[in-house]
């Protein structure tokens, strides 16, 4: 049995994205989550199915405080970054086998606020990562290697060197980000120039990462409603059919150390998959919209995926490619690296906008197939393929 | 039982009766620095786990590792003078097999480079919480 087209996004939802929201997690989340059921003409009983975050809030808790009293599936995805995306392959499992009607997906989080807590203030809730604590608090924290960026940076080294991967590789994608920040009201870089010399000149954070590199800290919330295709019909804006989608994990996934592998990542798994189920090939694609924590990690994934072979990011990239009026434009909101963090799901709201066409400025001319992926938990990978 | 999982047969599992991380910790006090071997499919493997990732097996023994190693990747993290300047990171692959995560000491952060032999020895932390203790890496 394939889930193939039998369920669509009818609903997408946002907050503002901002630097310090004074908000709690749940209450942006609420927000967002109200919006994308109203985008989908739907009343908050209409939704039977929740997956929140691991962690900041519960099904139980968004349930209560929107009025879903039939609350017939919740279900918690741990993978990190990669949790909102691998959501929607598990939104369109149970409903495609009738365990429920329409699921709501959401995420919020003070990415900003979090990490700079005032004097005084109450600690807000944490995110659940347990997955990972064995090997960081044993194994990686004694060596001063606790956040992400360190963690992927032996990667991207390792690949320069092996590949001799040319810097502008990964500026190219900070560089198209930012082109398409400029575009939408809602990016946070929105203005602020960044040419391939300002990327070249940022600082190093962990080398090879620069500044510019690494992704935006903000705090905020999105959401999404998906539905049976029959029930998508009559809901008000175009449905955007979930064509395809999998998630893959790297092994071992609890530990990027020993991988025998570094670059045989979670996408590695699951791209072959979704694109059978999807029954398309890679470069079908009209546009991209891919996990970017980091542009290394953005690298990683397009050659995991096959969109070029390993590395020859840069030739994929150069020219031209993935900026809007190239073959593959990238990130077109803006990314995470230019827009917003949101975990990722602002990939999927603006995937959505793009196969509606009400993307505006940033809009592919006739986008009819599109790709979102997820990154987390060192790693984990997950992609969905969708069409209009 | 002839297809039974490697390691699995009821005399065989029998699983430590502390952590792995404790065993592992309790020889470096000791200034061994120790790995597991697999009895079954003779891989070694890190960190230290319950089963073996290669076949599952919970037949593991500990043997003290040879130390030497070859340098896989490296990164520089950039931090102020105040919060302890910049260090290298490593990952090292052991001769043993198993790939783990240090630091090389004893030259500038610019000369670590990947292919570099190195042997390991046993830093001390000492802080509020009392010693810990941690595998580094010196050029070979």
């Amino acid at each position: 049995m394939s889930f193939k087209d039998k369920t669509a996004i009818v609903g997408i939802g946002e907050t503002d994205y901002v630097k310090g929201s004074g908000r709690s997690e749940v209450d942006m989340m609420l927000e967002a989550s109200r919006k994308a059921i109203a985008d989908a003409g739907m009343k908050p009983s209409d939704i039977d199915g929740i997956i929140p975050p691991p962690g900041y809030t519960y099904s139980e808790e968004l349930a209560a405080n929107l009025g879903v009293e039939d609350l017939r599936y919740a279900a918690t995805i741990n993978m990190g970054g990669a949790s909102p995306n691998a959501a929607i392959q598990h939104a369109a499992i149970a409903i495609a086998s009738g365990v429920c009607n329409s699921v709501l997906i959401t995420l919020g989080w003070n990415g900003y606020t979090a990490m700079r807590p005032k004097p005084g203030q109450p600690p807000g809730r944490s995110a659940g990562i347990a997955v990972l604590n064995n090997a960081i608090q044993g194994f990686y924290l004694p060596y001063g290697v606790s956040a992400p960026v360190q963690m992927y940076s032996w990667l991207a080294m390792r690949h320069k060197q092996m590949y001799n991967t040319p810097d502008e590789a990964t500026g190219h994608i900070a560089v198209a980000c930012r082109k398409h920040a400029h575009l939408n009201e809602s990016a946070f870089m929105r203005g602020r120039e960044m040419t391939m010399d300002d990327y070249l000149a940022s600082r190093w954070v962990s080398e090879p990462m620069r500044l510019f590199d690494c992704c935006l800290e903000t705090d905020g919330a999105a959401a999404v409603v998906i539905t049976r295709a029959d029930i998508a019909k009559d809901t008000p804006n175009k449905p955007v059919y979930i064509m395809g989608a999998a998630e893959g994990h790297p092994y071992p996934a609890d530990d990027i150390a020993t991988r025998p592998d570094p670059f045989r990542i979670g996408l590695s798994f699951a791209t072959p998959k979704a694109l059978e189920i999807a029954d398309i090939k890679i470069h079908d694609v009209d546009f991209l919209q891919i996990y970017d924590c980091f542009t290394y990690v953005v690298m990683l994934q397009m050659e995991a995926m096959g969109l070029c072979e390993r590395g020859e990011t840069y030739d994929f990239v150069k020219d031209g490619n993935i900026e809007l009026g190239g073959h593959y434009p990238l990130n077109t909101h803006g990314g995470l690296l230019s827009q917003a963090h949101v975990w990722g799901l602002n990939h999927t709201t603006e995937a959505v906008r793009q196969l509606r066409g009400t993307a505006g400025a940033s809009q592919v001319k006739d986008a009819e197939l599109g790709l979102v992926t997820g990154w987390g938990d060192l790693g984990d990978g997950s992609i969905v393929i969708l069409r209009n | 039982m002839t297809n039974a999982l490697p390691g699995t047969s009821p005399e065989k599992l029998v699983f430590p009766d502390q952590s792995p991380d404790t065993t592992y910790q309790d020889f470096l006090r000791n200034n061994q620095f120790c790995i597991q071997h697999c009895n079954e499919c003779q891989n070694f493997l890190f960190y230290p786990r319950l089963c073996c990732p290669h076949c599952s097996s919970v037949d593991l023994e500990w043997r003290e590792a040879s130390g030497k190693g070859t340098v896989y990747a490296v990164s520089i993290v950039r931090q102020r003078p105040e919060k302890g300047g910049d260090h290298n990171v490593v990952l090292v692959d052991l001769d043993e097999g198993p790939r783990l995560m240090s630091r090389v000491d004893g030259i500038p952060n610019e000369d670590v480079k990947i292919g570099m032999k190195v042997k390991a020895s046993i830093s001390v932390n000492t802080d509020e919480d009392g010693d810990t203790r941690m595998v580094v890496f010196r050029e070979a």
